[in-house]
């Protein structure tokens, strides 16, 4: 085992061919020159990994093979730092009868109702993102969804939890905008609402934005489908775009290696190219195909490409292949083997079918004008069991000969080293509750508008308006709600919510706590809704996995994630690991970011986050449930005024968690209450300035009397809270239902028709003004919203559009890449 | 009776135009872009979404589908046609309705709830509307700024064919604010925003949509008579 720096150069594919031969490197050449000199080490192999596949083939590999084991043994592909981690998910598990799929699936599968389940799961984009922001988030959000689509089901939706570095960057202004373009470009095309995710700015996202999709999708039972590469002599198909250059070596170039400044320009040519059409088309006639029942078996092409998709179907059925290579539909004549093996471009998924099926499935194809070709068969195992080996000629050549498994699943499992970093004892003790708070109401004012206008509380909307929440006419609730809410079955009801959560400030102080404070809070947002939890979907973003503090963060991180779910009773159905996201030395604070189904068996019964209007003259009454604490490190507050990161983060208590889920699910059921809001970021005070201004209604509120200060009231961010807001009328029975529960309530106001937040004895803002301050943020720093004016006069002839009225990003001279100046 | 939505490769928006045409009381027929068969449809819809990918021009290709071919000699036979956002753009591109839609001005993707008011009720499409009311609906494109030169959107003005306007501001840039327009039969419109999205007070911001496929039964169940903004 090695710590050393992983080094992997550019993947040139064309450098692995034999050289001096117009030949490609074949199993019988390898036979005869097994002391040929291989750029292994450049692949990204280690010396033992290198000798571990010699060992496997009694041989040296041949060209195609090497990258194939590069590709497949990368840390994206094999899990190789983390596979000891993560399998506590499943030892730890909760006991469950919903799962039909999960981990080491493409998407874990939740059954619903007796005859519907869902899929879903979150998965990073990170370093292709960076290193180009449209491309790589739109293939992010194409990639997940194959996932999704593999499993048989209809992508129904998609979510987006972001981060970038400091706002005010002027990369930033490059990433940001690139990304949500790209999510836009493709989720918009592929027809799928986008309802909901997280924007987050912190300078340790500088180099290394995280760019994390979740897609979710809807099946009838029955229509559950595999990846297993069954029957002999049934045919591999490969369906969808054709193969080119794009995107080879993105799993090892790009996702399992650190960047060192200024690299990410030479990488561009390792990020795939998205056609989100061709998505499109790959849907359809993959949901035609299985309806029909053409299909046995079906996996994705994502990361690794054909190498991936043809070991892991082989692999899980203990078969083998034979696979012509150069039946592979090609964009680019030219390509050798080892790169259309390699080649990530998107829109193609790998399937069996039996020979009778064959021309059907063509048929189908041709209905929906998706390439479809026939390159390979199913091979029968050995005799004595022994699993089938992946075969692979080109034009003749025998260019691959491996057993599938020593791919798939062989890959080697690290233990890497652990060490709890020197600082973090020193971080803790640098506590944000002794940092001076604002006391008179005129401060806590100007606090609470400068936390509303702050990069991360600020309204979102320029970004979700760049997404489609609309489509396909099942969206109940999307951002800015706590949950994206989606109505499932037109007949019953039958809905589910979705929350994606990670507080990686909280993870960085205590990467134990912070987890299981993503974890909670995700739940807590589904719950919110009145859904019950059911199941949750990771994506651990983390530095590098060769540094051992990292290795502690990412291992605490697990262990926290395990224990919750098994206490909450919501297991891990899958998700993704992304390392490396460092620059340098500088690693991002740890993200584990959690993704939390619920389930609602009537889905009209959600409860939304705005205060509802009309408020009647009298209003509702608001109710705080929950414990307040003077809970401060690592708040929004400590960061946003005092630039502060230090201390402990808030107490996490699962159980008074689910104490307040079922308070919440009963009220739904019950109808007891109008609106309720989850506490996170920014505390009581933001949860006030996004439930007022969701439909203009305004909040008389008196701070308890219980010795903390207005302003720990106001900002803490203790966790397990919820802002209920209860029609008059129904409040006996609401304070009746928490007290059942031993859910801690509190009464702290009125909603108003007056349009005025005010927190009696210290201050009132007209909303107006909180709105101001709210929404300006981001449409001044990204430009491009403003409101049109119309012009009244036209040219006689067709017009060239005019003066611009609004600053774009595309024609604003300080984007992209150019320092900000502020705006005035 | 029958309201025929057309599926090009791309179409997003295609179930949720039927599902509309069904909550309005009608049946919704499938018609499929590369099958020139009416099905003896009462109306057709072409929905929102991204047909052939937008290659070339939005709608540009659409435009030469089979289905396209019978749905333009049919609608200038006086069969009524709805066209939502793609769907508009079909129709100016198959040149049943005059103008372009273009890039948003600030060049962004948009979605939001908006504000129009409906100016033409006189059309095979709006006549369940009464005039100047003020409806709420989503809107939400990337090139949905209608152009056309000023004699065109003088006489659009003029004839009254401009169904509905923007208001409470302009989302994609929109020359004189126009949201949607008719032919000169009144039987054709193309509309951007996407009234197919607020027909259910669960999933959209209004049920103002739906007057938009009422009035088409309604007009339908009077035999056209409403259809035909020049009487």
């Amino acid at each position: 085992m090695t710590t050393q720096p992983e080094k992997s150069s550019g993947f040139a594919a064309t450098d692995v061919l034999a050289t001096g031969s117009d030949e490609p490197d074949t199993v019988e050449r390898a036979e005869k020159s097994p002391d040929e000199l291989q750029p292994f080490a450049d692949l990204g192999l280690k010396d033992d990994e290198y000798a571990k596949i010699r060992d496997i083939l009694g041989r040296r590999p041949t060209a195609s093979e090497l990258a194939m084991y590069s590709i497949m043994w990368s840390e994206h592909c094999s899990y190789k730092s983390s596979k000891v981690h993560l399998k506590q998910f499943s030892e730890k598990a909760p006991k469950n009868t919903r799962m039909l799929a999960g981990i080491g699936e493409n998407a874990g599968v939740v059954q619903i109702s007796d005859t519907i389940a869902v899929t879903f799961k979150v998965e990073s984009h990170n370093h292709p993102s960076y290193v180009e922001p449209y491309q790589g988030a739109a293939t992010g959000v194409g990639g997940i969804v194959r996932d999704i689509l593999a499993m048989g089901a209809r992508p129904i939706a998609v979510m987006d939890p972001l981060r970038f570095g400091a706002h005010d960057h002027p990369d930033t202004a490059r990433v940001l905008p690139g990304v949500v373009a790209g999510i836009g470009g493709y989720g918009n095309c592929l027809g799928l609402p986008n309802i909901g995710g997280e924007i987050v700015f912190d300078p340790c996202y500088q180099g290394n934005p995280l760019v994390n999709a979740l897609s979710i999708g809807v099946l009838p039972v029955e229509r559950l489908q595999k990846k297993e590469a069954t029957g002999t002599g049934n045919i591999v198909v490969l369906l969808g775009a054709r193969t080119g250059r794009d995107g080879i070596g993105g799993v090892s170039v790009l996702a399992s290696a650190t960047f060192a400044e200024d690299e990410a320009e030479q990488r561009r040519p390792s990020v795939q190219v998205g056609d989100p059409f061709m998505e499109k088309l790959l849907i359809e006639s993959c949901l035609e195909l299985y309806d029909a029942g053409l299909v046995s078996g079906i996996q994705d092409l994502g990361g690794a490409g054909l190498t991936c998709a043809l070991t892991e179907t082989a692999a899980a059925a203990g078969t083998g292949m034979r696979v012509w290579l150069e039946r592979v539909p090609l964009r680019e004549a030219s390509m050798s083997p080892t790169e259309i093996l390699a080649s990530e471009s998107q829109e193609r998924m790998l399937l069996i079918v039996t020979p009778e099926n064959l021309d059907a499935v063509l048929k189908v194809a041709e209905k929906w004008g998706v390439w479809a070709t026939a390159i390979g068969e199913v091979t029968a195992a050995a005799e004595d069991g022994t699993p089938g080996r992946l075969l692979i000629t080109w034009n003749d050549h025998t260019v691959v000969d491996v057993p599938p498994g020593s791919l798939a699943d062989d890959g080697p499992i690290y233990n890497r080293p652990i060490r709890e970093p020197n600082d973090i004892m020193l971080l803790q003790a640098d506590r944000a509750e002794t940092l001076p708070r604002p006391s008179t109401g005129d401060e806590l004012r100007e606090t609470v508008l400068r936390m509303a206008a702050s990069p991360n509380l600020c309204d979102k909307t320029w970004v979700t308006e760049q997404y489609d929440r609309y489509v396909l006419g099942n969206t109940v609730l999307a951002q800015p709600e706590d949950s994206g809410v989606l109505r499932i079955d037109e007949k019953t009801g039958l809905g589910v919510a979705l929350s994606v959560d990670g507080n990686g400030r909280f993870a960085r102080l205590d990467p134990y706590e912070g987890a299981k404070l993503a974890l909670a809070e995700s739940y807590r947002n589904v719950a919110v809704t009145g859904a019950e939890p059911i199941a949750i979907s990771d994506c651990l973003n983390f530095g590098s996995p060769e540094d051992p503090t990292v290795m502690w963060q990412f291992s605490e991180a697990c262990r926290a994630l395990a224990d919750g779910c098994l206490e909450l009773g919501t297991p891990v159905t899958g998700g993704n690991v992304s390392f490396y996201n460092q620059t340098g030395a500088a690693a991002i604070h740890p993200t584990p970011v959690v993704g939390t189904l619920g389930v609602f068996d009537d889905v009209a019964r959600r409860i939304p986050m705005g205060f509802p209007k009309p408020a009647k003259p009298a209003g509702d009454l608001l109710f705080l449930l929950g414990e307040t604490r003077v809970e401060l490190s690592g708040s929004e507050w400590a960061w946003v005024t005092h630039n502060h990161l230090g201390g402990r983060p808030p107490k996490v208590d699962l159980a008074a968690e689910q104490a307040l889920g079922k308070v919440m699910a009963k009220a739904s059921k019950s109808g007891l209450v109008s609106a309720a809001h989850d506490l996170s970021d920014g505390g009581l005070a933001q949860v006030l300035v996004e439930s007022t201004l969701r439909h203009e209604v305004g909040a008389k509120v008196t701070v308890p009397e219980d010795g903390n200060s207005a302003f720990v009231h106001l900002f803490s961010e203790s966790a397990s809270r919820v802002l209920v807001a209860v029609p008059r009328g129904h409040d006996k029975a609401f304070l009746a239902l928490a007290a059942e529960h031993g859910v801690p309530v509190t009464p702290i106001g009125v909603t108003t028709e007056e349009r005025v937040l005010q927190v009696e004895g210290q201050f009132s803002i007209p909303l107006d003004e909180v709105r101001e301050a709210w929404s300006s943020t981001l449409r001044d720093l990204f430009g491009g919203t403003a409101e049109l004016v119309n012009r009244n006069a036209e040219p006689e002839t067709f017009p060239v559009p005019e003066k611009v009225t609004s600053v774009t990003l595309e024609l604003n001279p300080q984007t992209p890449g150019g320092p900000i100046t502020p705006q005035s | 009776m029958r309201i025929g939505v057309v599926t090009f490769p791309g179409s997003l928006d295609d179930g949720d135009a039927a599902r509309a045409a069904r909550l309005a009381g009608a049946e919704a027929v499938r018609l499929w872009h590369g099958d020139p068969d009416l099905h003896g449809v009462d109306a057709v819809v072409l929905p929102g979404g991204f047909s052939y990918g937008d290659a070339l021009r939005c709608g540009a290709i659409a435009r030469f589908a089979p289905v396209m071919e019978s749905i333009i000699d049919a609608a200038r036979g006086g069969l009524p046609v709805l066209g939502i956002c793609n769907g508009f753009q079909i129709l100016c591109e198959a040149h049943l309705l005059p103008g372009a839609l273009t890039r948003n001005q600030h060049l962004h993707f948009r979605n939001r709830d908006q504000w129009l008011k409906v100016e033409a009720t006189n059309t095979a499409w709006t006549n369940g509307f009464t005039a100047d009311q003020e409806i709420l609906i989503p809107v939400k494109n990337g090139e949905g700024c209608y152009v056309a030169d000023s004699k065109t959107l003088d006489a659009l003005e003029a004839e009254g064919r401009v169904i509905a306007r923007y208001i409470k501001g302009n989302p994609n840039g929109s020359q004189r604010d126009i949201a949607g327009i008719t032919n000169e039969a009144g039987n054709v419109v193309g509309i951007m925003p996407h009234p197919e999205h607020a027909v259910e007070a669960l999933t959209g911001p209004s049920l103002d949509g739906l007057g938009f496929f009422t009035s088409v039964l309604r007009s339908l169940a009077t035999d056209g008579q409403l259809a035909g903004g020049q009487q």
